[in-house]
């Protein structure tokens, strides 16, 4: 083995990346509530993210609001328009083909990035520190604060959501409206409810990532396709499964850090889906999914 | 009859003038009224009226097609009739969506059994007492105080009232896909008691059962209606059960009912007989 060899770097490295795989599983935890709640991957996924992180600005900056205030309404704000758009947009066409309903999300997400960019316009906003920046030291490795913060962000969110979908009354009934929905009502269950529901969570869950990643980063329109990387890691963790998303998440967290490190952040895009790509062979559902036999 | 006034809802009947029952007679707690379902050219129910007594076992009958299973799904809301009502203790459930219908007290079983495929009995049965529960989303989120005693009440009752009655202890933290057939027809069956209905609709919950399980099931079902005084509607071909268990049966064909009345009536009805029991049945079923 090369002598030279910094270790040092290799653990710094994978800490990293590691670590803000957090963030990739919570936004995969927003792809994976909608997928399991009405079986529609949702393209819009990012630009849920871009109104958190803009309605927080807004509150927060513009306005002045103090956090406490601000930080509520904005969550208040985004579950109102995740409710809307399942109302006005995703109602309208349950029952029709898949495809179409991905294809409205598509166009959701063009309407979403242009309304936003018409508001707010294109450029690029100082986002207000929401996490600690002061650096983490296990021995020599330096971990920055906001990927660790980000990290244990990330997993209080998921585990609340792997308990309520485990534990809660509400959490089970929306797990069964969406696996069948005509034997749900029978039991009572009301099933639109149980939809409008999982979009507002899905948007909640959007809305605290976009607002984390833009406070790290910085804010503008761009924001919005932060979440398609996150496809990688939907596909790789199996469409359907909280699990998976979590494993996913920090895979190719530490995929894309480990790249970025030695071989350049130009190929830190590309290595991660390389990577999904070859799993995928040999893993078609990917590694959490349930294998579907045919959906009548 | 004292079962009349049981009946919490039977003043209700007079909103509906077509309901009012006759002095001295007991008010049907479900009933159809002249339902009529097409889908395109075909006519599912044509005309068709019934009405299920408190506290007795009514089966409808009929050849394949006849239009059993599109009654139940009128009956539970997933079709709407073009013409016709749908009465619960006098209310009209119409235009009432299937979920309302259930927390109403309509709970039904299916042909095929839907059960979820992805819990454990115990949450399968849970789910049936969904409707019950009052924590709404918010509350659940907060997973303790109320919503949290609520929960446990709830499992306590479906422990004892159901899981017990229907002798599944030994199964309940079983995921339910790999059942034995005949025990995921009981846990469907646990599902639908476990909502406290009314009127419990069975579509036929006796196919694909052995010997002992039919026996097993036609024992459970007598149970409900006896100890408990629940209504119940089913759906079987298996004469064998029907003609034991019911106290009155209805016959469709051709979406429409040909005959109905006690057991002995229907096996005596001569156009019941050429409609249905003609050929095979009588065969398969005779006394």
């Amino acid at each position: 083995m090369n002598p030279g060899f910094d270790w040092l770097a290799l653990a710094e490295f994978s800490a990293i990346g590691l670590l803000s795989g957090g963030l990739l599983a919570l936004v995969a935890l927003g792809f994976v509530l909608i997928y399991k709640g009405t079986g529609v991957i949702n393209f819009a996924m990012g630009e849920f993210m871009m109104l958190g992180a803009y309605f927080l600005y807004t509150a927060h900056v513009m306005w002045g609001l103090p956090l406490w205030m601000a930080l509520p309404a904005t969550l208040a704000a985004v579950a109102l328009c995740a409710a809307l758009v399942e109302r006005a947009i995703l109602r309208p066409l349950s029952g029709q083909p898949v495809i179409s309903v991905l294809m409205a999300t598509i166009g959701l997400a063009s309407a979403l990035h242009g309304g936003v960019d018409a508001v707010w316009g294109g450029r690029n906003y100082e986002m207000p520190q929401l996490l600690p920046r002061k650096p983490l030291f296990i021995g020599d490795v330096m971990i920055p604060g906001q990927v660790l913060w980000s990290f244990v962000l990330a997993a209080v969110v998921i585990a609340a959501f792997t308990l309520f979908f485990r534990r809660s009354r509400t959490g089970v009934a929306m797990r069964a409206a969406a696996s069948d929905p005509v034997t749900a009502y029978v039991l009572g269950i009301d099933v639109r409810a149980m939809q409008r529901l999982t979009w507002i969570y899905a948007g909640l869950v959007g809305a605290v990532a976009g607002m984390v990643v833009a406070s790290m980063t910085s804010l503008s329109p761009a924001l919005g396709g932060a979440a398609l990387g996150v496809l990688a890691v939907i596909i790789l963790g199996g469409l359907d499964s909280i699990a998976g998303a979590i494993v996913a998440g920090l895979i190719v967290g530490l995929l894309e850090s480990l790249t970025a490190g030695y071989l350049g952040g130009k190929v830190r895009d590309i290595v991660p889906y390389v990577v999904v790509l070859v799993i995928l062979l040999v893993r078609p559902y990917g590694l959490f999914g349930t294998r579907q036999i045919e959906r009548l | 009859m004292s079962t009349a006034s049981a009946l919490p809802h039977a003043p209700a009947a007079a909103l509906v003038p077509g309901a009012t029952a006759a002095p001295g007679e007991a008010a049907p707690v479900l009933r159809a009224e002249g339902v009529y379902l097409g889908f395109g050219g075909i006519q599912a129910l044509a005309g068709v009226s019934l009405d299920v007594m408190p506290g007795e076992i009514t089966a409808v009958i009929g050849p394949n097609g006849a239009g059993k299973t599109s009654l139940f799904n009128t009956l539970s809301g997933f079709y709407r009739p073009q013409r016709g009502r749908i009465l619960l203790d006098g209310r009209d459930l119409t235009g009432v969506r299937p979920d309302r219908r259930a927390a109403l007290g309509l709970a039904r079983t299916f042909q095929n059994v839907a059960l979820f495929r992805g819990l454990s009995v115990l949450d399968n049965i849970k789910l049936g007492g969904h409707t019950r529960l009052r924590a709404n989303p918010l509350t659940a989120l907060w997973y303790r105080g109320p919503a949290r005693d609520e929960e446990v009440a709830l499992r306590r009752e479906i422990e004892r009232d159901v899981i017990d009655f229907l002798e599944i202890d030994h199964i309940r933290h079983l995921p339910v896909a790999g059942l034995a057939y005949g025990l995921q027809k009981r846990v469907e069956l646990a599902r639908a008691l476990a909502m406290r209905p009314k009127v419990l609709m069975l579509d036929e919950p006796v196919a694909g059962m052995n010997r002992e399980e039919t026996e097993d099931m036609a024992r459970f079902i007598l149970d409900i209606q006896e100890e408990r005084g629940i209504t119940v509607l089913l759906i079987e071909h298996d004469m064998g059960l029907v003609m034991d268990i019911s106290h009155h049966v209805v016959v469709l064909n051709f979406g429409q009912v040909i005959g109905q009345g006690t057991p002995a009536q229907v096996r005596a009805n001569p156009e019941v007989v050429r409609a249905y029991l003609g050929d095979e049945a009588t065969r398969r079923a005779a006394p």
